[in-house]
């Protein structure tokens, strides 16, 4: 699983793209990603807050993750 | 005809605004440029730098007019945003929409811009001399 990085996210993680090998097989949803990327980038606790987008649609906690999905870190914007 | 022009781009020509919200039903437009502001508290800006998700972005973004067209009766809708890094005074979003009366397009642009600035993803960097700040990713 790939997920994309955007914004401070890509700060935090030090790279545009994370990718998931087969230990993250229990990232299921959406709440259990953001939860592992809290645990494992403490950092992201700091944030006013994050969304995680599905497909390019902001998803909430209990939509499922696929594989093929495209699935992106949203911190905070800031456009305009 | 109703039309619809939603873009995200390198440069804002500002010069373009009036030929693509000119419409023979319409007797008003109504534009908001944002653009890049010398002080923030105080410290000097040296450049903002905008990233954006590209394709939710454009997603988004038509959200936002489809949205516009169903509250108020406009003619035209313009949402185009700048990305990359941008100096004071230089553009960095332009909105607008057009409609057969003022009152229309004068609410139908600050819904525009509040709305973009609420949901679509682009992040602003701001650049000072000695750091740089992702605006608003903090509390």
């Amino acid at each position: 699983m790939d997920v994309l990085l955007f914004g401070i996210a890509k700060d935090i993680v030090g790279e545009s793209r994370l990718r998931l090998e087969g230990e993250h097989e229990d990232l299921l949803s959406v709440g259990q990603l953001k939860r592992f990327l809290k645990r494992k980038f403490p950092e992201f606790s700091n944030l006013s807050s994050f969304a995680v987008a599905v497909n390019s649609e902001y998803a909430e906690d209990d939509v499922p993750l696929g594989r093929n999905d495209e699935i992106a870190i949203i911190p905070p914007v800031s456009g305009g | 005809m109703k039309k619809i022009i939603i873009e995200i781009v390198d440069t804002i020509d500002t010069s373009r605004v009036y030929s693509e919200l000119s419409h023979a039903q319409s007797g008003g437009i109504c534009v908001f440029i944002g653009s890049v502001r010398e002080f923030t508290n105080k410290e000097a800006v040296v450049a903002l730098e905008f990233e954006t998700y590209k394709t939710m972005a454009l997603k988004e973004m038509r959200k936002i007019a489809d949205e516009a067209f169903s509250k108020w009766d406009l003619n035209k809708l313009v949402l185009r945003h700048a990305t990359g890094i941008k100096k004071v005074e230089e553009p960095v979003v332009i909105v607008g929409a057009s409609s057969a009366h003022r009152s229309e397009c004068f609410e139908a642009c600050r819904f525009l811009i509040d709305t973009l600035k609420d949901r679509v993803p682009i992040w602003k960097k701001e650049i000072f001399r000695n750091k740089t700040v992702w605006v608003s990713a903090h509390p």
